[in-house]
Parts: structure tokens; C-alpha cells; sequence
């Protein structure tokens, strides 16, 4: 049971890193109609960032500048080179970013080197966040930090299983959370968060009204892209500072927007959640078909048609369940989970 | 690019079009001829992947340039091909198959066309952006599911196969590098005359509305997505054969061959040669292979370089290589040519300066970042570099200022130049149709 707790802890703060990555993205989608397809370079930007600077400065600064530097980075690229494609269609402001995709990929290896970085987290972040104590006389538990050894120690009363759920991991749920509120308070009581909404809808109008709409782009592009350097950042202490660390978030983000319904904020909430656990839990079962058939009293051997399939394990089956989602839901809900746009 | 000669019909002795057929004939003779000209091992090898390519890419510019279908998944379709024509390809090997080795590229077209009608189902559903993010999404299934199902994707090491099998045909074995190369010539000639007859079709005519004004093909009765869907299953059948003749040439085919990076590098290159232009896909796996086999052996930055390029390319001339010469074309056929070309030699002089500076700089960079090892020294064209110097440093950014602002100064002056003969082509055009 405790364990199952902090796998589903788990899965929720994957999610909400996703989120972290796919609000950015879909903010930008839904404002410009581009689809940012460098948006996880950005992210690994934020981390490498991140990492140089906290070797500077501290990881505590590092936190607020790295990411502040990435959405920089991301509103010149929208003022140089997107703004410049913006004229001939979709098309090239899509391809633009892919081929920004490679060219940050090339940097980050010319900068910092092919093997991973030493991105350690603070002595703050270092070691368990709380532990969940299951006792079987007393039921669940909860203590803070890493739970003393003698209260972990099974007794002649009862016996305890003792899960600790890592501080990164928590530290990224608080991150993600303040960020969720943050950026509903801006979108929904100040000036500029009620144009941008405005200009989800009806960018015409907008501009038509007096809003210097190319520069809402530029601010929405870089913040995004901000988003996504703060997702970086935590991603990257959480998990390993690398190149390939764009490639393997790349792809399931562009999922997650997909499944969540294109432009929609609220959509990428839940299929980031959703995600993140479908990405976490099945990790942890070892069964596949070949399991379930032998309970219902079918045998099935090797060598038999579609054995190769069938012994697939849903451990390993996980990679490929959110692009199994994705089928599915195109094919029985087109516009997403909370879409409401056909296109 | 038929209405461009219209009202002017040089070379068209009806019922003859007498400049089509020298094209193609020149495309057969380019094709029969190549071999007998560069006879090394090596460039049979480029060749015949040049021939794949220009499949490939073909096939996927019927998605991209005819159908305005942003596919990041293409690879799926020439690599599952390839999978389906290695395994047939063993079957007959082992005498459970009587197929002539020549007809393997056929099973990767139906297994192309199988998987296009399966997956594409899914996929051209929706258009645009969705489409994208869909068949980078499908293109992602396949490759993790690669590394699920080895009995099928014969995980790391591939699956590899003799395409020296079955009874030999008028002592053709497949043995010799050429016979595959002339087997590949005869399947691309075919695949793109077959591809061009496509564009005329009323398919390829209805493909190319739904790309660009799909809300008025739905009102004039026709089903957009059917038309996508269609022409995807038609995209897959030619991958498939390009992936089937990849399986033969190379005897081994890997889970790579369905990868993002086989699907990025398609994109890249129809897009560098043209998509606009039927011919431009063509350009653009040329381009591909001499690229992923030649430029990745003369430096580790390619990708940084093709990443520039690419870039460059999208923003000053999104119409690709072929683009830049229908325009050139154009001007030519007005015979305003010859007062450009001094600025096309001052513009490539400099933009070579720029690229010499530049690139010893990344080239310093990359040998400190990689080949720390081998001490700070580095061989750049002819000129020994030390990558810890100041002189090194200096000389390169020296040449790479002046070369940027040379360039900047003949750019000015060719921009000025070139929109002064567009507006005498627009008025030559207007005196003619007066004159008319």
C-alpha cells in the first residue's frame, strides 16, 4: 500500500513536470498557432543553464535566473528569425523550430560535452522529503524527512514497510503547483493575462482594439519558453543533465497537448497528469497477456501465433501507452479530452 | 510549371511535348549513365542510395509538397517496408518462397501500403499542425514498439539477409554492387514517372486543392480526409519500395531505419531541395546522401552546419533549392540573366569568406570540446589551427568580420538589382499581353 502510494506520487510529480513543459507549449500554440517544436531544447537549455550557474551563484538563485535567461533567449528567437517566417504560413514557423531543435542540440554538445553533468541538488533537496510508514497493527503513517531507523523496525507486534518519497520529487510538485496558480492569477486578473485570452480567441479583435499584438507574441513566446527553462531546471536536478534529455521528454509533450485537446490549458492539466501516471505506474507490473491468459485457465506456449506479442510485459509495454492513448483517443475523441476546437 | 510557357509555344509540337520527353530522356540517360562515369566502389554505393532517396523523398513530397501534410513519422513507412522485404527476403533465401529477387522492392511497396492504410487511417484524420503531431506521436509508437518485438525487429543487431538467393535471371544475381544499382535505377525511373503521372490525375489535382483551400473542396462534395488518406496510402506504397530496395542494397536492416532521425532527415531534405516543385525532392536526396555520407566524414559539427542551413534556408528562401532556380529560370527566359551573374560571384566569394571564418571557429571549438587529447593543434583547410592560440582565434574572426560585411554590402547592392529586373520582367509581361 505504501508503496503504491509513492508510486502514484511519483506518477503525479511526472505529470506535473509535463505540465510544466506542455502549459508552455500550449500557451504558444494556442496564441501564435505555432507549434514550438524546440520547446523541449529550451527545456534542456534551462537545466545546462541552470547547472552553470548554480556553480556560480547557487542553486537557490540559479532557480530564478536560469529561467529567466531561457525566456530571453526564447523572445529573441521570436523576434529575429519567427516573426521573419510568420508571413509564409505554418508550415515554415514549424519547420523553424525543428530546425532550432538541432542547432540547440549541437550547442548544448558544443558547450558542455557529450556525458551527463554532475547536477547535484542542494543540501536542502538532498535525501527524503516524508516517509510512508505501514504498520500492520497501526495502518499508514506519515513522517516527515527520512523516518528514524527504530520506528521503521519491524517489532514482534507488528510489521513495517517504510517508503520515502525523494525531496527533488516533492520540490517539483510545490514548483509546479505555485506555477499552476501563478499563471491562472496572471491570466485571469491582470491586464495582460486578459489580453492574451482575448487573443486566444480572437487575435483580429485584438489588434483591432490597439494591442501591439506581435508584441504579446514575443512576450508569450519567451514566457513560455521561460516556463520550460524552469521545468529545465528542476527536471534537470531531479533527473540527469544531459543531451539526449530533450529527446525523451520531445515527443510525449506534443502527446500530452494532443490527448489534453489543442489549446486548452485545462486539457493539458489532466492529460499531463494522466500521462505521467500512465508513464509511472505500469512500471511497476510485471504481467503481461501471457499472465492473464494462464489465470483464465488458457495455456499459451511459446511458438504459438502472436506469443512475441503477448509476452510483452506492461513494465515494458509503458514507453508505448501515452502514443497508445494518443490512438485512441483521435479515434474515438478527435478534439482531445477538454478540446474544443476541431483544428 | 506548364502555365508558365503559356502563349508561347516553343518546343511543343503538339501531339508531341517535345521539352517533357527531353527531360525525362535525360533523366533515364543520367540514370544508365552515372555508373560508367564514376566507377569506384564508393560512388556505386552513393549512387545507389542516391536512387533510394529520390524515392523516398518523392514519396514523401506527395504528403509535404502536394498535400500539405507535414508528416515527422515518414521513416515508418520506408522502414517498416524495408522490415517486410528483408524478411521475404530470407524466406526466400531459405526456398520457403519461389519470388525473384528483383521483386523484393514490390513486397516493401505492399508492406508500405499496408501499414499507410492501417496507421494513416489514425493519422490524416485531422490536418495541419494535428497531422504533425500525430505522425511524430505514430512515428514514436513504432520505434518504441522496435525495441519491444525483437523476433520481428531483430533488435541491436537488425536483421540481416543475402540478397544472392533464389534461381540467377539471365545470369543476374544481384551479387555485384552494379546489378543492385541498375535494379534501383529501373525502380526510380518507374516509381517517378509514375509519381509525376500522379500530379496529373484528378487525385493529384484534388490533393493539391485540399492543400490549399480544403473548406471549398468540402462544399464542391468532395471528403478532404479520404483525399489525405488516399494519397498517404499512395506516399506509403512508394516508400515502401524505396524501403524494399534499401533492404536489398544494404543486406541489413536495423530498427534505425524507422527512427526520428531517418523521418527529420526527410523532412530536412525535401524541404532544402523544394517541395513546391516536383523536381525538388529530387535535388534534395542528392543532397541527402552527399550530406549523410560525405559531410559527416569531413567534420563532426554537420549537424550544426545543416541546423544553420536549414534555418537560413526557411527564412530567406522557404521555396527550397528549386525555388531559387525557377526564379532564376524566369529571369533567364527574359534573358535578363547575365547582368546578375557578376553579383552571384561577388555574393558566393563572399558568403565563402564568411563560411571559412565561421567554420574554423565551430571546427576550434569542437576539436577543444572533443579531441581535447590529441593537444590544441587542428588541421582546417590546408592551414594549421591551434585552438589555444589568440592568433588562430583572431585570424578567424578577422576573416569572418570582413567576410559578414562584404557580404551585407553585396546583398544590398543585389537586392537593389534584383527587384530592378523583376519590375522590368513585370513590364515586359504587361507589353506583351498589350501587344496580344
Amino acid at each position: 500500500m505504501d508503496q503504491l502510494l509513492i508510486n502514484v506520487l511519483n506518477g503525479i510529480s511526472a505529470g506535473l513536470l509535463l505540465f510544466m513543459l506542455s502549459s508552455g507549449l500550449t500557451l504558444i500554440f494556442s496564441m501564435m498557432g505555432v507549434l514550438n517544436f524546440a520547446h523541449a531544447s529550451f527545456y534542456m537549455v534551462g537545466a545546462y543553464f541552470a547547472y552553470t550557474l548554480s556553480r556560480l551563484v547557487g542553486f537557490w538563485p540559479a532557480l530564478f535566473v536560469a529561467p529567466l535567461a531561457v525566456g530571453v533567449l526564447g523572445a529573441l528567437f521570436e523576434r529575429t528569425a519567427l516573426r521573419r517566417v510568420h508571413k509564409f504560413g505554418h508550415v515554415p514557423e514549424l519547420l523553424i523550430t525543428f530546425g532550432l531543435s538541432f542547432i540547440i542540440l549541437e550547442l548544448v554538445k558544443l558547450v558542455w560535452g557529450l556525458s551527463s553533468m554532475p547536477f547535484a541538488p542542494p543540501d536542502l533537496l538532498q535525501g527524503a522529503a516524508f516517509t510512508v510508514m505501514q504498520s500492520d497493527a497501526h495502518g499508514l503513517g506519515l513522517a516527515w524527512g527520512a523516518a528514524p531507523a527504530e520506528r521503521c523496525a519491524s517489532t514482534a507486534a507488528a510489521v513495517m514497510h517504510c517508503s520515502t518519497f525523494p525531496a527533488t520529487r516533492f520540490f517539483m510538485m510545490v514548483v509546479a503547483l505555485v506555477m499552476l496558480a501563478a499563471l491562472w492569477l496572471l491570466l485571469t486578473r491582470t491586464r495582460i493575462g486578459l489580453v492574451i485570452q482575448a487573443a486566444l480567441t480572437h487575435p483580429e479583435m485584438v489588434e483591432a482594439l490597439g494591442h501591439n499584438v506581435p508584441r504579446v507574441f514575443m512576450l508569450v513566446f519567451g514566457s513560455g519558453c521561460g516556463l520550460a527553462g524552469l521545468a529545465g531546471v528542476i527536471g534537470g536536478v531531479t533527473f540527469v543533465t544531459e543531451p539526449s534529455m530533450a529527446t525523451i521528454v520531445g515527443s510525449i509533450i506534443f502527446v500530452v497537448v494532443v490527448v489534453g485537446g489543442m489549446g486548452s490549458l485545462a486539457g493539458a492539466f489532466v492529460a499531463s497528469l494522466l500521462i505521467g501516471l500512465l508513464q509511472t505506474l505500469p512500471l511497476t507490473v510485471d504481467k503481461s497477456l501471457v499472465h492473464l491468459a494462464e489465470n483464465l485457465g488458457w495455456t499459451v506456449a511459446p511458438g504459438d501465433l502472436g506469443y512475441p506479442l503477448m509476452k510483452i510485459t506492461l513494465a515494458q509495454a509503458a514507453p508505448i501507452l501515452p502514443y497508445l492513448l494518443l490512438v485512441l483517443i483521435l479515434i474515438f475523441r478527435p478534439k482531445g479530452l477538454l478540446g474544443t476546437r476541431e483544428n | 510549371m506548364a502555365h508558365l510557357h503559356e502563349g508561347r509555344p516553343r518546343y511543343h509540337f503538339k501531339p508531341w511535348n517535345v521539352g517533357r520527353w527531353v527531360l525525362w530522356g535525360l533523366f533515364a540517360l543520367a540514370l544508365f549513365v552515372s555508373p560508367l562515369i564514376w566507377k569506384t566502389g564508393f560512388a556505386l554505393t552513393m549512387l545507389s542510395q542516391m536512387g533510394i532517396a529520390v524515392i523516398a523523398c518523392l514519396a514523401y513530397n506527395i504528403l509535404l509538397g502536394q498535400g500539405g501534410m507535414l508528416s515527422f513519422g515518414h521513416a515508418v513507412y520506408t522502414g517498416l517496408g524495408s522490415f517486410l522485404a528483408i524478411h521475404t527476403l530470407n524466406m526466400v533465401a531459405d526456398g520457403r518462397l519461389a519470388l525473384p529477387v528483383s521483386l523484393i522492392p514490390v513486397v516493401g511497396a505492399l508492406g508500405g501500403l499496408f501499414f499507410a492504410a492501417i496507421l494513416g487511417y489514425v493519422t490524416t484524420k485531422k490536418a495541419g499542425t494535428t497531422f504533425a503531431m500525430i505522425t511524430l506521436g505514430i512515428g514514436e509508437l513504432v520505434w518504441s514498439m522496435s525495441l519491444m518485438i525483437p523476433e520481428f525487429f531483430g533488435g541491436e543487431g537488425g536483421i540481416a539477409a543475402n540478397r544472392v538467393a533464389g534461381r540467377p535471371f539471365l545470369g543476374i544475381t544481384f551479387g555485384p554492387q552494379i546489378q543492385v544499382y541498375y535494379l534501383i535505377a529501373v525502380y526510380c525511373f518507374a516509381c517517378t514517372a509514375l509519381m509525376f503521372a500522379l500530379t496529373r490525375t484528378p487525385l493529384g489535382r484534388m490533393l493539391n486543392a485540399v492543400r490549399d483551400n480544403p473548406e471549398r473542396v468540402e462544399f464542391v462534395g468532395y471528403n478532404t480526409q479520404r483525399v489525405r488518406y488516399i494519397a498517404f496510402m499512395i506516399s506509403g506504397l512508394f516508400s515502401g519500395v524505396a524501403g524494399g530496395l534499401a533492404a536489398l542494397n544494404f543486406e541489413l536492416v536495423t530498427a534505425e531505419v524507422v527512427g526520428a532521425n531517418r523521418s527529420g532527415a526527410y523532412l530536412f531534405f525535401v524541404f532544402l531541395g523544394g517541395a513546391g516543385f516536383f523536381f525538388g525532392p529530387i535535388i534534395g536526396a542528392v543532397l541527402m546522401v552527399v550530406a549523410l555520407v560525405l559531410l559527416s566524414e569531413l567534420t563532426q559539427a554537420w549537424l550544426l552546419y545543416l541546423g544553420l542551413i536549414f534555418v537560413f534556408m526557411v527564412m530567406y528562401a522557404p521555396g527550397g533549392i528549386s525555388s531559387l532556380i525557377m526564379m532564376n529560370l524566369r529571369v533567364a527566359a527574359f534573358g535578363k540573366l547575365r547582368p546578375l551573374l557578376g553579383s552571384y560571384l561577388a555574393l558566393a566569394g563572399t558568403a565563402a569568406t564568411i563560411l571559412v571564418g565561421a567554420g574554423a571557429m565551430i571546427e576550434m571549438v569542437y576539436h577543444l570540446q572533443l579531441n581535447e587529447a590529441l593537444g590544441p593543434e587542428l588541421r582546417f583547410m590546408g592551414a594549421t589551427l591551434n585552438a589555444r592560440g589568440f592568433d588562430s582565434w583572431f585570424g578567424a574572426g578577422f576573416v569572418l568580420v570582413v567576410g559578414v560585411a562584404m557580404f551585407e554590402l553585396t546583398r544590398r547592392h543585389f537586392a537593389h538589382q534584383w527587384g530592378q529586373t523583376q519590375e522590368e520582367i513585370e513590364r515586359e509581361i504587361k507589353r506583351r499581353e498589350a501587344a496580344i
